[in-house]
């Protein structure tokens, strides 16, 4: 673990997570997870699911799925997830999944390319169906779809009926908080 | 309109992006005799069906997958979506 | 003013009292009324005047299809010209104005076209404002717009927020009639997702309007019922107040939602209306059908009035419009709506029936085989010449005339994907053609199928079908279901002022002119005459102008053609298409990870694309944004400045075949690159031109981070993903994007090492020797977060670009701003970016601006022969590879007071200027701090030979002519020793 003196910010700019509720659905931004995208070198496919697999103790994700409990992982395309882990312990994911992927996969940090938002609570689908083309009817407990919202690109994560996560690209993350609050206002 | 995505499924094409002919997977062997007129002919001479076109789609705003379209240009009826990858890889670009 | 015209019934809650005003006076009416049909209970009867002669109308319809009705709603910044008083539902406080009328409704000045309106007829503006050509703009338009406006604009920003939306279904229903219900309860019944939408607030269409009953209950009751069930039904959302405008390609459906529009104030955050995209395999258009006039003279007063509509205006809203009716028909469906309103309590004048055969009945007259061939009343009908079957003339004292000519079946969304109605001869009218757009099916009347019981039928049917449903169909409650037959009957024989199109003031004479005139074509008579156009497309109208357009041309309707219909439905304002859209909500924004900082620092920020950038950072005092500027630069030179250029493309490029996949995207060579090491790097597009540039570093055999400009970073990404996937898609190579997952900066000057070392962690070595010009590789600093280290430069300078996880970036710059306190340390912007990288001659966008070779760049010898990359062979063409081919030089003003402007032509000091002796054009200029002068970059025929030579500078737009100088395009440390201090 490191012991640098550089003190980190949320996407939005706080010290602290921005939290917002409107109705009974709260918006929480989530600075506390580390990313790493895992995709399979060719010909390693299945070599590289096995590796994950025991990676996250769970099976690798299949296509718009996501699976695993402490650590997790969703499809993100062809041959290709993102471990989710948390950041106090596992800051360094990259370097842990290039360890556990071995020659199978490539890996590479995407702790800050991403910021993620939850959203729990009742009414959710009401929020998303003004932010999103997705079939919400489909995006059951365990789904991962990409998508855009207000033209930024994100991956939407179904944990259950009641809480979503949203991951949208880190510098866009204002753009993506303002339609988010918008729609739940708008919404709820 | 729709694109239905051979892994994902339907999905709205303003999700994609659009590059043209599927052709410009067919890219020509650069040391071959005629090189410099097939490269041309490559890059800029295209057939403009009426009717079927294949055509490749980019999804952008999704799994960043090329994806070959085979569309209708009179009706704009979608009756093939593939991979590009596979379709590139039956056309002999393995090498 | 009481509710004068108020009948008993309705679905209108009295005990529930609105204000409104209109024209500035105050009325009454009650919760369930339109703007209309209160109004009409109030005895207003004139509501505006027509388009071009400016005659008294009011309204015709109790619809969306409404062409005279139509009023200027709200006020301030809310006022919406165009509305229709027809679908307008009551508020508390609403408040609306005439439109097309002044001084007022009553008295309106330009209401003297209709006395000239010989002058006005079919194509007069064709005619009259043809030349000269210049007038057109400057006096014929802003005076044809200001006498034939519709409703006037409030000219200022509308305050209200509009959302977008998506929803999904099984099967999506349009229209709320027998038929579109009957479905619902079909599909939802059977479980499959079903939307309901129709446009009125009331579900239940014609069913609202009739006192027929469907089974044990009335009409209205039914309706309720079966909108109680749906609303229990989980998979069933019903959409009031929803007007679906478009059926797209692949079962995508565009729907308005009008959320807002009914109530006086929006709550807060709350939309106005939201577009709703929905998207189905299947729906079904349960659109009914509208009625169609009979033109007759002076048809267009106010008080006369779609039979169809009179009735809704009773049974639905309690109103007549006069206390003495007259009914003007050619089918039964006129004499229902006399048997309703004599039931109400109004006086029926007479009806009127073109058929020697009509129904008669004991409680009114009726009047068999007569016409009405003339109206009276200035502002309001009085009276009604009627011709008798035998020859004799009647005149019918009455308020209000009803007329019916028939139904057309609504086709309008079964031609948005150019489906072509077909004729039914039965119906004498267009019923919906064999190819609609895919999935969508019609039942009820929009079908042809005209009676109740067949609508409900059509609608339980239909739903089944496209839901493959089996089993029995719900059992239909018992309607009426007479055989509807109609017999064509447009005008009546003789008139010529007599109103098709009321909305464009387009009448019978103005038809058999255009034919006359040699328009032939439904499309040029649609456009010669304007019949049709406008805010209501010519629902009431279309159908009229073709059958006399048949009649003079002597074909059959069919043989005529049709023109068809294009979205939207009815209008939508601009501001539902925009949605959230709007402002600095156009596009996302992107913020730096310095972004908090710098705006603590009071910097100037810039768009490049959707990132906002630092543009300059001034300090107190400094007044002129060169101020700012020239010190950065001089600063940076002097000492050493940090920049955020986190915006840069960074892909992230693994994968045992990367340093191939390299060699493939870039024109120079990258498999020999050693690992720790940076090459730039040169994308050229398949024809040979320059696409991007960029760095690519080694960070290991298999693993590469290459940059792109900021502006190009998703094409460059989107065109590496293609050479990947489609040209080499058996290359082992991964690509992923990274640009925001590291905050990047540059440190550049003299300084810049040193001010690195007190802050990368002492076991990696920076020094010139330990880490030289173009190294890169993995570090840690403050104390072991990992970073990344790249020796580049960009400004000329000894340079390095230090990442860090984004989340530290605010910190990281923070602490380079304190640790480099001791040498002055500047932060600069990309305006001092761009006068460095001027000043140092690196090619920019505007020098990669898509019409630049390696060559013209001065990067020819770059592009490798001896590897096969995208470009390589086209960009070997003799046409691009002249001897007099553009190159990239510098160009200084003689005299170091003047100016080097960017888009100017360079030009021989002799000879003419002109297009034939261009001879370059400069992409770039800055002042430069370094040279105390003007300078410029650009590319020159044959630039490489010329250094020295003498030009001019013009630009014969902004009369610019500058003396030059062209000199090498490195203006600063040509030998490129500070990079490699």
């Amino acid at each position: 673990m490191s012991v640098h003196d550089l003190v980190a910010i949320t996407a939005l700019g706080g010290s602290e997570p921005c939290v917002e509720t409107v109705g009974a659905v709260t918006c929480t931004e989530v600075p506390g997870v580390a990313l790493a995208s895992v995709a399979a070198r060719l010909g390693q496919e299945s070599k590289a699911a096995k590796a994950l697999a025991k990676l996250i103790g769970s099976p690798a994700p299949g296509i718009g799925r996501t699976s695993g409990e402490a650590l997790t992982a969703f499809w993100a395309g062809p041959e290709q997830w993102m471990v989710e882990a948390p950041f106090e312990t596992h800051e360094e994911i990259a370097d842990q999944a290039t360890t556990a992927m071995g020659e199978t996969a490539s890996v590479t940090e995407q702790t800050d390319a991403w910021t993620r938002f939850d959203l729990s609570g009742d009414g959710i689908p009401a929020v998303l169906e003004l932010l999103c083309q997705l079939d919400l009817r489909t995006l059951d407990e365990g789904s991962a779809a990409r998508c855009s919202i207000h033209h930024v690109g994100c991956f939407v994560l179904c944990r259950t009926s009641r809480l979503f996560s949203l991951y949208g690209p880190r510098a866009s993350v204002g753009t993506l908080h303002h339609a988010i609050i918008t729609a739940m206002r708008s919404a709820l | 309109m729709i694109i239905n995505h051979p892994l994902l499924g339907p999905r709205d094409a303003s999700e994609f992006a659009y590059l043209g002919d599927a052709s410009l997977i067919d890219r020509p062997d650069w040391q071959a005799e005629n090189a410099a007129e097939a490269f041309y002919e490559y890059a800029y001479l295209r057939d403009n069906p009426v009717g079927e076109h294949r055509e490749l789609w980019f999804h952008e705003a999704g799994d960043r997958s090329w994806l070959v379209v085979t569309r209708n240009t009179m009706t704009h009826e979608i009756s093939k979506v593939e991979l590009a990858r596979d379709v590139a890889r039956a056309r002999g670009r393995s090498k | 003013m009481t509710q004068t015209n108020r009948l008993s019934g309705g679905q209108i809650d009295r005990n529930t009292t609105l204000n409104f005003r209109f024209d500035n006076r105050s009325y009454t009416a009650h919760s369930g009324d339109t703007l209309a049909s209160a109004l009409l209970a109030n005895g207003v009867r004139m509501i505006g005047r027509s388009f071009k002669y400016h005659r008294p109308r009011g309204v015709l319809t109790a619809g969306s299809e409404e062409p005279n009705g139509i009023v200027e709603l709200r006020t301030g910044n809310r006022k919406e010209p165009n509305t229709r008083a027809t679908t307008t539902e009551m508020f508390d406080g609403l408040e609306a104005q005439s439109q097309n009328r002044w001084p007022s409704l009553k008295y309106d000045a330009l209401a003297v076209n209709d006395l000239f309106s010989n002058f006005l007829s079919a194509g007069f503006y064709y005619k009259t404002f043809m030349w000269p050509a210049a007038f057109w703009e400057k006096l014929y338009e802003p005076m044809i717009r200001r006498a034939a406006g519709l409703g006037s604009l409030s000219m200022e920003d509308d305050p209200d927020e509009y959302d977008k939306g998506f929803r999904h279904c099984d099967l999506l229903i349009i229209g709320s009639g027998p038929s579109g219900l009957m479905a619902a309860l079909t599909a939802g019944r059977a479980g499959a997702d079903v939307i309901l939408a129709d446009e009125d607030f009331a579900l239940g269409g014609r069913l609202n309007s009739e006192t027929f009953t469907l089974g044990d209950h009335s009409a209205s009751d039914w309706a309720a019922q079966a909108v109680a069930e749906l609303s229990a039904l989980p998979n069933v959302r019903l959409m009031p107040r929803t007007t679906v405008i478009g059926a797209f390609d692949h079962g995508v459906y565009g729907a308005v939602e009008r959320t807002g529009d009914h109530l006086p104030t929006l709550p807060a955050a709350k939309p106005r209306q939201i577009l709703w995209r929905i998207y189905t395999k299947r729906a079904l258009l349960c659109a009914g059908a509208t009625e169609r006039p009979i033109a007759f003279e002076n048809n267009d007063r106010p008080g006369i009035m779609m039979a169809g509509a009179l009735r809704s205006y009773a049974n639905r809203f309690a109103v007549t419009a006069s206390e003495r009716v007259a009914i003007f028909t050619n089918n039964d469906d006129g004499h229902r709506t006399a048997a309703d309103m004599h039931a109400k309590g109004v006086k029926i004048a007479a009806v009127v029936d073109v058929r020697d055969d009509a129904p008669t009945s004991h409680d009114y007259e009726v009047l068999r085989g007569a016409q009405v061939t003339d109206t009276k009343g200035r502002h309001g009908l009085t009276f009604v010449e009627v011709a008798l079957a035998d020859g004799t003339t009647r005149t019918l004292d009455c308020g209000a005339l009803g007329v019916s000519g028939g139904w057309n079946p609504n086709v309008h969304l079964t031609c948005h994907q150019r489906g072509r109605p077909a004729w039914n001869e039965a119906l004498a009218a267009f019923v919906p053609g064999p190819d609609l757009p895919v999935g969508l099916s019609v039942a009820g009347a929009a079908n042809g199928v005209m009676s109740t019981h067949g609508a409900l039928q059509s609608g339980a049917e239909e739903a089944a079908q496209l839901l493959e449903l089996s089993g029995a169909l719900p059992d239909l409650p018992k309607a009426e279901d007479a055989p509807v037959a109609q017999k064509p009957f447009w005008c009546v024989e003789g008139c010529k002022r007599a109103w098709l199109d009321q909305q464009n003031d387009v009448t019978v004479k103005d038809v058999k002119l255009s034919y006359q005139e040699g328009f032939r074509s439904v499309e040029h008579l649609k456009r010669y005459t304007t019949l049709g156009m406008a805010t209501d497309q010519g629902k009431t109208s279309n159908m009229g102008g073709l059958a006399i357009m048949a009649e003079v041309a002597g074909k059959s309707i069919p043989e005529t053609g049709t023109t068809i219909f294009r979205p939207p439905y009815t209008p939508v304002p601009i501001g539902t298409f925009a949605g959230r859209m709007r402002g600095q909500e156009f596009h996302p924004t992107r913020l730096t990870p310095s972004h908090y900082w710098a705006k603590e620092r009071g910097a100037v920020f810039v768009e490049v694309g959707n990132w906002l950038r630092a543009q300059w950072f001034p300090l107190p005092g400094e007044t002129h944004w060169r101020e700012s500027v020239d010190r950065e630069v001089r600063q940076t030179r002097a000492s050493v400045g940090v920049c955020d250029c986190t915006t840069l493309g960074k892909i992230d490029v693994q994968g045992t075949d990367a340093a191939a996949f390299l060699n493939r995207i870039y024109a120079n060579g990258f498999a020999k690159l050693a690992v720790g090491k940076t090459r730039y790097g040169l994308m050229l597009r398949e024809d040979g031109i320059a696409m991007d540039d960029g760095t690519a570093g080694r960070l290991a055999e298999d693993h590469f981070v290459v940059t792109t400009t900021t502006a190009n970073a998703a094409n460059v990404y989107r065109h590496m993903e293609f050479v990947r996937q489609c040209l080499c898609p058996d290359m082992d190579v991964q690509l992923i994007s990274t640009t925001e997952a590291w905050a990047q900066y540059a440190v550049a000057g003299p300084n810049a090492r040193k001010l690195l070392q007190k802050i990368v962690d002492p076991e990696f070595d920076i020094s010139n020797e330990g880490f030289p010009f173009m190294a890169c590789g993995n570090i840690t600093v403050c104390g072991g977060l990992r970073a990344r280290l790249f020796r580049i430069s960009f400004s000329g300078e000894l340079a390095f670009e230090i990442a860090v996880p984004a989340r530290y970036g605010d910190a990281l710059m923070r602490r380079l701003m304190t640790e480099g306190e001791e040498f002055a340390v500047v932060p600069y912007g990309t305006e001092a970016l761009g006068v460095m990288r001027i000043e140092k001659g690196h090619a920019a966008g505007n020098e990669l601006n898509g019409t630049t070779t390696a060559l013209n760049l001065g990067m020819g010898r770059m592009v490798s022969k001896k590897k096969d990359s995208i470009g390589s062979t086209l960009s070997e063409r003799e046409a691009l590879n002249e001897p007099d081919a553009l190159r990239m030089v510098g160009i200084k003003p003689v005299d170091a007071d003047h100016k080097i402007t960017a888009g100017g032509h360079l030009m021989n000091t002799e000879g003419p200027v002109d297009a034939a002796h261009d001879q370059g054009y400069v992409t770039s200029a800055a002042y430069s701090p370094s040279l105390n002068s003007s300078i410029g970059l650009g590319f020159l025929k044959n630039g490489g030979n010329r250094l020295g030579e003498q030009m001019r500078l013009v630009s014969p737009v902004t009369d610019l002519t500058v003396e030059v100088e062209i000199v090498s395009a490195h203006f600063v440390d040509p030998e490129g020793e500070r990079v490699r201090a």
